[in-house]
């Protein structure tokens, strides 16, 4: 497809509602001629993959890690290689990483060693660390409590070998979320981390009656803890009820939250989407409250290595976090991480009572 | 020559060997005023640790009612490059497949439009081109829709639909993922674009129960490829795993949660009927095992982040679909639910919120869907629950204890 952009465009020529183009001008040709028609994969380095079809043919992945974050340049240059290597043909994974399809064996490895000049880091497949999902937090968004592409960028570094070289008992999901509000998928990952506040919303109730709207308002609080205040045509707010979350500042700009003091971040461990052997399983609360420490969050890399040392020493081979917490119990993943079991632990929303524990099987763990 | 900022905080962030989101900006800054500016807004906020951008506000495109992100600083003054820092969803191949060629138009028009700043991809899937002033959005949108290129979803509207890499690169995928959400995209071309529903409606569809778009977790329809024939058995590939140091009866046969695998040292055997369809055993030995026809899909509802009620998974609706275009029985499927959410959902309800609220039974007969077992992990267990007039005339017993 020759693409264009005029220097004089006509605003009124446009067509509305074309949708997307049809992915078939985005595959390479061998896919097109194998589509839906693959017999097996093969994982032959932590970067590289080759896909075989029924027909004998075959396609090489090779995977580098991105920060999501892409710069034209960056881009122009990631094509340029797609070009001289696989035909210009290249996409995406849906943890952000970059997978360039080659079709010519004799062209993986000299795209390998360009990648590894250019400082890429190439890896990702099979049982390790992945690239992290994550939101777009002080860059781009007005309800983050925390960074998230610096966090992202502070956890891979620590587990860049894990990336690029070592293996663990099985694929170890990382995820970001820069506010409950939770735009990545923190709550089913093996490990995650969600921007938190510690205080109440500060009400501005000069700008209420203009700015927002008070059933929305109310409706939106978790815990019934927004109530009406006629007299200020604003709300009051039960400061015995508010978990902090932040949801009433989502729809109403004069509830603000964020405190550069108090605000951080929670670590929240066990989830998975796939159904392979368990079913999928939410992430469970690791530590309640690490502070914002930029640029680097020392504390929060310090509390996720011991989480992540200990599945790599305690886990059986293919059990996500998720199935060996399970399998060993909570009392033994506090004792093993050396992580501090706080009230925060002990649930005490709508649905608490479900995750208290009706028997007396109890592992001695001290 | 753009504005520069001295970074000291940022600047740590260059360090180490993941690629630095920081570089991305820098490159970007170099070229774009916009991005300068960025750069140094984020700066201020490492050092304050607070973020520094408004509430969205509304812009868009003439003729669309979401695509746009409103996107504006509290800083303008200071940083007056992103006084306005509007995003722009454009709605990617399904996939996520590309060309060269594809790519640098992007490049060539957000270097014309924008900062120079792109996210590939946002969470749903959308390509996400952040930061242009609002004067360039009507004929952004004019040059993508020339070259074949459409927005994305945001707001109260189904959201674009995303998916696997399905039968482009995968001999697992049981349904044409790419497909389906190529069509669907096409068929729901004003739901997507002009927001009408109570909230957000995501569709997420994967080849099988992997799940590697976390479809359960993250869409209000997941879409989940599945079989129902015997797991078909290469028993020759087996014994090659063994020999190369996989112990099946640990790791496969251990791992089985339907208990259905015996493994003799020489032989594998499943007994289907019990299988759960899980695909540990298919994806711990790949090439070995595969699953035969026919092939469907799992219709899940209801998955969302923890606002208000709480995080959910999506839960069953239908067992089994098949899924031959042109789709007709999941786009009825989905008009029937869209319809009874529009009538009865709050705002800001999310459908798996108004069936949580209203029941199942009223979601089910409305999309007209039969109770099934395989609907829930386990019957009710507390006595006492709903009978309506109808239900007190039939007499089911005279039939199951026939």
């Amino acid at each position: 497809m020759p693409y264009v952009i005029p220097d004089v465009v006509d605003v009124k020529q446009r067509k509305t509602d074309i949708g997307p183009p049809h992915y078939k001008n985005f595959l390479p040709p061998v896919i097109q001629k194998n589509y839906g028609d693959w017999k097996t994969h093969e994982i032959l380095s932590p970067g590289l993959m080759v896909h075989i079809a029924n027909s004998g043919d075959k396609i090489w992945s090779v995977r580098v890690a991105s920060p999501r974050l892409l710069s034209t340049d960056t881009l122009r240059e990631i094509a340029d290689i797609a070009e001289k290597y696989c035909d210009g043909y290249f996409r995406f994974t849906t943890r952000n990483n970059i997978e360039f399809l080659v079709s010519d064996e004799s062209k993986v490895k000299p795209l390998m060693d360009e990648l590894t000049a250019k400082k890429y880091m190439i890896g990702g497949i099979g049982s390790r660390v992945s690239n992290i999902v994550h939101t777009q937090g002080w860059i781009h968004c007005h309800s983050a409590a925390v960074d998230a592409s610096a966090l992202v960028k502070v956890i891979m570094d620590e587990f860049a070998d894990y990336f690029t070289t070592k293996e663990t008992p099985n694929k170890v999901r990382f995820a970001v979320a820069c506010c409950t509000n939770m735009c990545g998928a923190v709550h089913c990952s093996d490990i995650a981390y969600v921007g938190i506040h510690r205080k109440l919303p500060r009400i501005d109730h000069e700008n209420f009656k203009n700015l927002c709207e008070l059933p929305t308002t109310m409706a939106s609080c978790p815990t019934a803890a927004i109530t009406p205040d006629p007299a200020k045509k604003s709300i009051k707010i039960n400061a015995d009820k508010c978990m902090y979350c932040g949801n009433c500042f989502s729809v109403c700009p004069s509830l603000p939250i964020a405190d550069p003091e108090n605000d951080g971040v929670a670590i929240v461990v066990g989830g998975k989407v796939g159904n392979l052997r368990k079913p999928p399983m939410f992430s469970k609360l690791a530590v309640a409250y690490l502070p914002n420490t930029p640029p680097r969050w020392p504390e929060v890399v310090k509390a996720t290595r011991k989480i992540f040392d200990a599945y790599i020493a305690g886990a059986k081979k293919h059990e996500r976090v998720g199935e060996w917490i399970e399998r060993i119990g909570w009392e033994k993943f506090f004792a093993v991480t050396g992580l501090p079991f706080t009230f925060q632990h002990i649930d005490d929303w709508t649905y608490a009572f479900k995750t208290f524990r009706t028997s007396t099987q109890i592992k001695w763990v001290k | 020559m753009t504005k520069k900022y001295d970074t000291p905080l940022l600047d740590e962030l260059e360090k180490g060997p993941f690629p630095s989101f920081v570089t991305e900006m820098k490159k970007a800054a170099a070229k774009s005023e916009m991005a300068a500016d960025e750069l140094g807004l984020l700066e201020k906020s490492f050092r304050d640790k607070v973020t520094y951008w408004k509430h969205g506000g509304i812009v868009g495109v003439r003729g669309y009612g979401g695509g746009v992100i409103g996107r504006y600083s509290q800083l303008a003054d200071q940083f007056p490059g992103v006084a306005h820092f509007h995003t722009v969803r454009v709605n990617q191949p399904s996939g996520l497949f590309y060309t060269s060629e594809t790519m640098r138009f992007f490049c060539d028009l957000w270097d014309r439009y924008g900062s120079g700043l792109t996210n590939f991809h946002g969470s749903t899937g959308d390509i996400i081109l952040l930061g242009t002033v609002t004067e360039n959005l009507e004929p952004l949108a004019t040059v993508l829709s020339m070259n074949g290129f459409d927005l994305g979803g945001s707001g109260s509207a189904m959201r674009t639909p995303s998916c696997c890499v399905g039968p482009a690169r995968c001999e697992w995928s049981m349904i044409d993922t790419l497909d389906i959400t190529y069509d669907l995209t096409q068929e729901f071309q004003d739901e997507l674009h002009r927001p009408q529903f109570p909230y957000k409606f995501k569709i997420k569809t994967v080849g099988c129960p992997v799940d590697c778009n976390a479809s359960i977790a993250r869409a209000d329809l997941s879409i989940i490829g599945t079989w129902k024939g015997p797991i078909a058995i290469d028993q020759d590939k087996v014994k090659d795993f063994a020999k190369k140091g996989v112990n099946i009866q640990e790791e496969i046969v251990n791992f089985c949660p339907g208990k259905c695998i015996t493994w003799d040292g020489n032989n594998l055997a499943i007994n289907n009927s019990d299988c759960l369809h899980c695909m540990h055993c298919i994806a711990k030995l790949p090439g070995a095992l595969k699953p035969t026809p026919p092939f469907g899909a799992v219709m899940l509802i209801g998955a969302k982040a923890p606002f208000v009620i709480g995080a959910t998974l999506s839960w069953v609706i239908v067992p089994f679909m098949e899924m031959k275009p042109p789709y007709e029985e999941i786009k009825t499927l989905i008009r029937n639910m869209w319809d009874w959410w529009n009538e009865y959902g709050k705002n800001r309800e999310r459908i798996g919120e108004l069936i949580i609220r209203r029941g199942m039974r009223e979601f089910l007969e409305v999309c007209g869907l039969e109770p099934t077992p395989e609907m829930v992990r386990e019957p009710r267990n507390d006595p006492f629950w709903f009978w309506k007039e109808e239900d007190l005339e039939k007499k089911p017993w005279e039939e199951f204890l026939k």
